[in-house]
């Protein structure tokens, strides 16, 4: 009962609007971000509009045109104009190449513009194959086997485990993983440790401190209520974060599911127990740290050494994995515990449960350390006083 | 039995001797005054006593138990009011009361609206209150649980005339009630008024002890700003 109000009044102090707008607008950047990526993406599926001028009816240009039409389309709003002229079919006959003219018209200078530019790009390349396979095909020569002289089949082996999949396929599945949770998983340790620091800076700011310590309740539970109130806030608030950034990478289109690699439900059981005691480990280190805490600005000066501990695992294990690191980095990257979730998912979707195991014992092992060290700092005359000694 | 009882009491802060060792008793249901100028060590006692700081030498007991060990239990019995204490500015005056009740076993929230006498604002945000209304909806906090001891540290601090004498009759009804008083103020005038004993602090020793009218007497004073006066001459 006593824990829950201070739960509660943990919540009540901390999930204000000041701390839920910015992640609320944060959000709404990223899902923005998102659509108009899917946007891009979308017009990238379209054909684009072109006007195809033809001054030859020879049959090599009537079929080019043909091809040409095939990849795109005319519209009021056209891309590029293309020229074919009088002599394309001559050449060819002649044994000589043809030549277009391309006459490009830029709407503007922004990335927006170069999905259809590509796509136009494309419709030439195919319809210079098809022609090229028409001129073969005339000679009697077999079009596709010069274009496609040799077929092959792959596998790719990671972990000693064969799949039947291409390196990019895997590299793109994994990719997925490790970009956007480590990403969550910081905000969520960075947003919650400040809150907590924060929390720390304006009890001693707002005099409610001393109150709180004389009221009939045990240390160890303040130090909870603290944590699990954080915890609660920073949960909300990395769901929030979590919302828009699901929708923002979903709009890459990238971590086609594969064969081999998938989740069980001990998986989901380890990731979150690894999650949980990676947050209880951040946030009691926040208490220590928020001890020291003279207000709130000095709170906020305190929260930094914890969010760059946060942010350079999230960095590191974004584009390299744990395995292909060297020792040094690989050690930085095992003491600090906000990593053992970021890389979880791929350690577990490779089945490498040892270094799960480790990694929980060990943030655990941190977390007890932590709240030991805060429930005793609760206990001296640090948080009034300022010092420790009698 | 005595309220408290504290013997050679004894803090430092470092290499600063905040309190050089005092002995005083208070007895149940006495209002006594610790007196003096500002950092003289007075909130520095309080908070030993409060269990929020460690001693560093000496013993202090508070209905039997014993400051520095059995803490748990002290924090049970008492009630303390800091001089500079806030409340949580996101809270209501009412749902901050009942936020505090939650760790008392006997506690009267309709009784500590009643000490707070803040009217229809009781239901506002705290953020918006006054100084002297934070204040008195913090004196009722601290009277709400019927604490065995109230160690109040400047109570009527912040509080203008009218405020302060309610505060000041609150304290008396309450100790007549049972309720055991150990209050500090710098405001010598005040004590004369509230206490039946006060201690004269000065530069971390108490100087002088009894109640306001005999220490007048014996050091022929109008009032107990001249006893200390006479007394740190």
């Amino acid at each position: 009962m006593r824990l829950a109000a201070l739960i509660f009044k943990e919540v009540r102090e901390l999930l204000t609007p000041a701390t839920i707008l910015p992640a609320i607008f944060m959000m709404l950047i990223f899902a923005g971000m998102g659509n108009m990526i899917g946007g891009m993406e979308k017009k990238a599926m379209q054909k684009p509009n072109v006007e195809i001028i033809s001054y030859d009816n020879g049959s090599y240009a009537n079929f080019y045109v043909n091809v040409l039409e095939k990849y795109c389309e005319e519209g009021k709003k056209n891309i590029a104009t293309i020229i074919i002229p009088q002599n394309f079919s001559y050449s060819i006959e002649k044994g000589g190449a043809a030549e277009i003219k391309i006459k490009w018209f830029l709407e503007g200078t922004g990335i927006s513009s170069s999905p259809s530019i590509s796509n136009l790009r494309h419709a030439i390349t195919m319809a210079n194959k098809e022609l090229a396979s028409k001129i073969l095909e005339e000679k009697n020569m077999n079009s596709s086997l010069i274009f496609s002289p040799v077929h092959y089949t792959e596998k790719s082996v990671i972990k000693n485990k064969e799949i039947n999949a291409p390196p990019e396929k895997i590299i793109s599945f994994f990719s997925s993983q490790s970009m956007s949770v480590p990403i969550v998983i910081m905000i969520m340790i960075v947003t919650s440790g400040g809150i907590v620091i924060s929390s720390m800076g304006m009890e001693k700011e707002n005099k409610t401190l001393e109150t709180l310590l004389t009221l009939p309740i045990k240390r160890s539970h303040i130090v909870t209520g603290k944590i699990v109130g954080a915890s609660v806030v920073g949960v909300v608030i990395a769901s929030l974060y979590m919302l828009g950034l699901r929708y923002y990478i979903s709009s890459f289109g990238i971590g086609e599911k594969i064969e081999g690699f998938n989740l069980s439900g001990i998986d989901y059981a380890l990731l979150s127990i690894s999650l949980f005691l990676s947050l209880l480990a951040g946030l009691s280190l926040c208490i220590v740290i928020g001890s020291f805490a003279r207000n709130y600005k000095s709170a906020q000066v305190l929260s930094l050494p914890v969010s760059i501990l946060a942010i350079v695992p999230m960095f590191l294990l974004m584009f390299q994995d744990f395995f292909s690191m060297d020792l040094p980095l690989k050690i930085l990257i095992f003491i600090i515990p906000f990593s053992h979730p970021m890389m979880a998912p791929s350690l577990l979707l490779l089945k490498e449960y040892s270094w799960i195991i480790y990694g929980i014992a060990y943030t655990a092992l941190f977390s007890s350390i932590c709240i030991l060290i805060a429930t005793w700092i609760f206990k001296t005359d640090l948080l009034i006083t300022g010092r420790i000694r009698k | 039995m005595q309220a408290v009882v504290v013997e050679n009491l004894k803090k430092n802060y470092g290499k600063i001797k905040a309190v050089k060792g005092i002995s005083f008793n208070v007895k149940k249901g006495e209002i006594f005054g610790l007196i003096g100028p500002n950092g003289v060590g007075k909130t520095t006692v309080l908070r030993v006593l409060a269990t929020i700081i460690k001693k560093s030498d000496g013993k202090a007991k508070i209905f039997g138990y014993e400051v520095g060990k059995d803490d748990e239990a002290i924090r049970k019995i008492i009630s303390y009011l800091p001089e500079e204490a806030g409340a949580y500015k996101n809270m209501r005056g009412i749902d901050y009361l009942k936020f505090m009740s939650n760790f008392f076993q006997k506690s009267d929230v309709d009784k500590a609206i009643e000490i707070a006498n803040l009217g229809e604002r009781i239901y506002d945000k705290i953020e918006s209150y006054s100084k002297g209304m934070t204040r008195r909806l913090l004196v009722a906090r601290a009277l709400m649980a019927m604490p065995k001891l109230a160690i109040l540290d400047e109570p009527t601090s912040g509080l203008d005339v009218v405020n302060a004498n309610e505060i000041r009759n609150i304290i008396k009804e309450y100790a007549a009630m049972g309720t055991t008083f150990l209050i500090s103020s710098h405001n010598m005038l005040e004590v004369e008024y509230l206490c039946h004993r006060i201690a004269l602090m000065n530069n971390g020793i108490i100087v002088e002890e009894g109640e306001p009218e005999k220490l007048m007497e014996k050091y022929d004073a109008k009032n107990i700003e001249e006893v200390f006066l006479k007394v740190i001459k």
